[in-house]
C-alpha cells in the first residue's frame, strides 16, 4: 500500500538577516520530530537540492526589489499554505526604516555613478504583495510560538495572533515596569506573543512584533507626556519596526 | 537554484552557479574560460541591499546595538560587541574587567555555534558526497544528534548570557542589563565539559575527510594580542606589521565593482584574507595547548596556505574557544560576579534624555567574528545621535581573495577535472570562506547628509 505522503515544506529568504530560519536549526530535538512529520524540499541556506513542488512555503524577509515581487508571486501560485516567518516578512521590520529616506539620494551617495545598478523599492511585508495564511511576528521569532504555529498549520487550524500588548505578559512575569525604573518601553502598544522576552532580560521592549490592532495611541501619548518625553523621541522608537505602515502610522501618532 | 553547464572541452569551460547554496545569503559564481584563457572569474553578491548605515542616521547611539545586531542572524553577537565597542569609544566609556570577561565568553559561544554550523551543516555534506545534511539524518543519525547537541550547548550559552543568541538582549553599552543566573552558568559549564568528548569525536571525523589540495599564499589579517588568542581585543596585524584598529581606513581600501553589491577590499593593492585561517596563521602561539594538539592531529601547520582548510582551522578554534570558555566560567563560578560592576540600564535615564550634552566624536570598534575582523564606526553629535556610520564586514574583505583563489585554481584544474567537478570545487572553495552575504550587503560606507 502506498505510504501517505508527508506535507512538503519549503523555505525562501528575501531581504533579511536569515536569523529566523536559523531559529529552526535551534529547535534542537523538536527539529528532528518535525522532520518525521514533514519533508523539507527547499532550504537554500542548508541544502543544495531544491524542488518546485511544495505544499507549505515559509517566507523570511521583506520584499524590497522588483525581482522580489515576481518571485513571491510565483511562490504564492505554487504553495497551498504561505507563512510569513519573522517581522521582516510579517510587518517589514527594520527594513521599513528605509521607506522614509530618499532612496535615490542614498543610492547616489553609496554607489556614485553606479547608482543605477541598484534596484530597490519600498520595503514591504509579504502580505502587501500576496495573500498570507499564517504570520509569525518577532525579531527574531520566538521558538515556542513557532512550534504553536507549526502545530496549527499541520492540523489545518488558524493561528490567532495575540491582540493584547506585551505589557500583559510582562505583568504575569512580574517584571518591574520600565517606566517605574525611569526608562522608556514600547511594551504598552506592542503585540504580545514573545512572553516579554526582552524585558525579562533586563532590557526594554523595542516593538519588534509590531503594534496591536488598537494600540491605544492616546493612552501611550499620555504616559509619555506624563514622564516628560517629547513626541519626536517617541516616534523615533515607533519607527524602528513599524515604518512600513507609513502614513496610517503618522495619522495615529502625530 | 539552477546550474547551467555547457559541456565543451577543457579549453572552453563555463561555470554559472546561480544562488550558491549552503551559504548565508545569495551569491553567484561565474567563471568563463575561452580557448584555454580565463576571461571571467567572479563571485557575485546579489542579495538585496539592506541600507543599514543609512538606517542608523539620526538614531540614538543607544539604539545602535539593537539595530546593527539585526544585520546578521549568525553573527548577531559579534555585531553587538563591535557596535558596543565603537559606541563606548565614541562616548568615552571604559567597561570593567568583569564586563570584558563576560563579553569574551559571549563571543566564544558565537564562535562555537557558528563553526559547528559551518563544519557539520554547510561543509560536511560536500565531503560526504551528499547534497545536504538531511539525508545524513537517516544515514549518520548519531553524528547529526551530536552536531545538534554541540549547537545546543553554544545556543544555551547565548541564552544564559544574553537572553538569546540571535539578536542578544542584555549586552549593551557599558555592561549587561542583568546578571546571568548562577544556575544557568553552572549548567553551561557542565554542558561545556560534556562537549569536550563531542569535540574529540568531531576531530576524528574531520580527520578522515579529504579536503581538496590547493595552495596560494596571501596576506592574512586579524587582530593580535600579546597575552591571548585575539578575539575581543588587540591590534590589527597583517604581514607581521601591527596597526591600531582606529587606523583601519588607512590599512585597507575598498572599491566598488560592477557585478556585485559588496565592495572589494585591498591591502597594499592586493587582496587579503580574514577569518579562522588568518587568525590561526597569525596567532598560532597563543592557542590553547589542546587546540594546538588538534591542529597537529589534523595536519594543520601555521602558516597554512590552503583556503579549503579554513574549515579545519575552525575546528581548532572551536577547541580553543571551548577551553577558554571553561577557564572563564571556572573563574566566574569561583569568584562570583559583582552586580554593581556589571549591571547597567540599556539607556540613560528617561528623565535625563535630552538634557545631557555629549562631546561630538567618532568611535570605532573591532572584534574577531567567525568569518574574520568586523569593524563598526559611529560619529555622534552633542545629543549622542548618530550622524555617520560605517560597518566593514569580513565577507566583503574576503571577496577579492576568493576571486584570486578562483583565478589560480581554475587553470590548475583545466584538463584534469570535468566541468561538474570544477564547479563543485569552486562551490566548496566559496563555502570554505563561510561567506555571510546578508552581512556583506548590509550596505557599504554610507555617509549621509543631514
Amino acid at each position: 500500500m502506498k505510504k501517505q505522503s508527508k506535507p512538503r515544506l519549503a523555505f525562501f529568504d528575501f531581504t533579511d538577516c536569515e536569523g529566523c530560519q536559523l531559529q529552526f536549526a535551534n529547535l534542537g530535538n523538536a527539529l528532528l520530530e518535525l522532520l518525521e512529520l514533514v519533508d523539507i524540499v527547499s532550504f537554500r541556506e542548508i541544502m543544495t537540492e531544491s524542488s518546485e513542488d511544495y505544499d507549505i512555503a515559509f517566507i523570511e524577509g521583506s520584499i524590497t526589489t522588483d525581482n522580489d515581487v515576481l518571485r513571491i508571486k510565483k511562490i504564492r501560485e505554487k504553495a497551498k499554505v504561505l507563512v510569513a516567518l519573522g517581522s521582516c516578512a510579517a510587518i517589514a521590520g527594520v527594513n521599513g526604516i528605509k521607506n522614509r529616506s530618499s532612496l535615490d539620494v542614498a543610492k547616489k551617495i553609496v554607489y556614485g555613478d553606479k547608482a543605477n545598478l541598484i534596484n530597490t523599492i519600498k520595503a514591504m511585508p509579504v502580505h502587501e504583495v500576496v495573500h498570507v495564511d499564517y504570520k509569525i511576528n518577532g525579531c527574531p521569532v520566538y521558538i515556542p510560538e513557532v512550534i504553536s504555529v507549526v502545530k496549527c498549520l499541520l492540523m489545518g487550524k488558524p493561528y490567532i495572533l495575540p491582540n493584547y500588548p506585551v505589557c500583559a505578559e510582562c505583568k504575569i512575569n512580574e517584571n518591574v515596569c520600565r517606566y517605574e525604573k525611569d526608562q522608556e518601553c514600547m511594551g504598552t502598544v506592542t503585540r504580545a506573543g514573545c512572553n516579554s522576552w526582552c524585558i525579562n532580560n533586563g532590557n526594554r521592549c523595542y516593538g519588534c512584533r509590531g503594534l496591536v490592532d488598537n494600540p491605544a495611541a492616546d493612552a501611550q501619548k499620555d504616559i509619555l507626556s506624563k514622564y516628560g518625553l517629547k513626541l519626536e523621541d517617541v516616534l523615533r522608537h515607533f519607527t524602528l519596526y513599524n515604518d512600513s505602515m507609513g502614513e496610517k502610522y503618522d495619522q495615529e501618532f502625530k | 537554484m539552477t546550474k547551467s553547464l555547457n559541456k565543451i572541452d577543457s579549453q572552453n569551460v563555463k561555470v554559472d552557479v546561480h544562488y550558491l547554496t549552503r551559504v548565508e545569503g545569495h551569491g553567484n559564481i561565474v567563471v568563463d574560460v575561452k580557448e584555454g584563457r580565463l576571461t571571467k572569474c567572479e563571485f557575485q553578491v546579489i542579495e538585496s541591499p539592506r541600507f543599514f548605515e543609512s538606517m542608523l542616521a539620526g538614531r540614538s547611539i543607544w539604539e545602535a546595538q539593537h539595530l546593527t545586531s539585526r544585520i546578521c542572524g549568525i553573527c548577531a553577537c559579534g555585531h553587538t560587541l563591535a557596535s558596543i565597542k565603537a559606541a563606548e569609544d565614541a562616548l568615552g566609556i571604559k567597561p570593567s574587567d568583569e564586563i570584558i570577561m563576560l563579553r569574551r565568553l559571549l563571543l566564544n559561544t558565537e564562535m562555537l555555534d557558528s563553526h559547528i554550523l559551518h563544519i557539520y551543516i554547510l561543509v560536511a555534506p560536500d565531503l560526504l558526497g551528499v547534497k545536504s545534511i538531511l539525508p545524513l539524518v537517516k544515514t549518520h543519525r548519531p553524528v547529526i544528534e551530536m552536531a545538534l547537541r554541540m549547537k545546543r550547548m553554544s545556543d544555551y550559552g547565548g541564552e544564559v548570557l544574553a537572553g538569546r543568541h540571535i539578536h542578544p538582549i542584555s549586552y549593551v553599552i557599558g555592561g549587561l542589563t542583568q546578571l546571568p543566573s548562577r544556575e544557568g552558568l553552572e549548567k553551561l559549564y557542565n554542558l561545556m565539559l560534556e562537549s569536550r568528548k563531542d569535540g574529540e569525536e568531531t576531530v576524528k571525523i574531520i580527520k578522515t575527510l579529504k579536503f581538496p589540495e590547493f595552495e596560494r599564499p596571501t596576506q592574512y589579517m586579524s587582530l593580535t594580542h600579546d597575552d591571548e588568542y585575539a578575539m575581543y581585543d588587540g591590534d590589527l596585524v597583517v604581514n607581521g606589521e601591527k596597526s591600531k584598529v582606529n587606523n583601519y581606513r588607512k590599512l585597507f581600501i575598498e572599491s566598488v565593482v560592477d557585478y556585485s553589491k559588496a565592495k572589494i577590499s585591498k591591502i597594499n593593492g592586493k587582496s587579503y584574507a580574514v577569518g579562522a585561517l588568518s587568525r590561526f596563521n597569525n596567532n598560532f602561539d597563543k592557542l590553547h595547548k589542546k587546540a594546538k594538539a588538534v591542529a597537529k592531529e589534523l595536519g594543520l601547520k601555521s602558516p597554512c596556505h590552503n583556503p579549503y582548510l579554513n574549515t579545519a582551522a575552525q575546528l581548532v578554534e572551536w577547541v580553543h574557544c571551548l577551553e577558554d570558555s571553561i577557564t572563564i566560567l571556572e573563574k566566574i563560578l569561583k569568584e562570583g560576579l559583582n552586580e554593581h560592576k556589571v549591571v547597567v540600564s540599556s539607556w540613560p535615564k528617561r528623565s535625563e534624555i535630552g538634557k545631557t550634552k555629549y562631546k561630538p566624536n567618532t568611535g570605532s570598534g573591532c572584534v574577531e567574528v567567525p568569518r574574520g575582523s568586523l569593524f563598526h564606526e559611529y560619529t555622534i553629535d552633542d545629543s549622542a545621535h548618530i550622524t555617520a556610520a560605517n560597518c566593514v564586514i569580513p565577507t566583503n574583505q574576503n571577496m577579492g581573495n576568493l576571486e584570486d583563489d578562483m583565478r589560480k585554481i581554475v587553470p590548475e584544474l583545466l584538463g584534469k577535472k570535468t566541468q561538474e567537478e570544477i564547479t563543485l570545487d569552486l562551490e566548496m572553495l566559496a563555502r570554505a570562506y563561510d561567506p555571510c552575504i546578508s552581512c556583506a550587503t548590509h550596505l557599504l560606507d554610507v555617509k549621509f547628509v543631514e
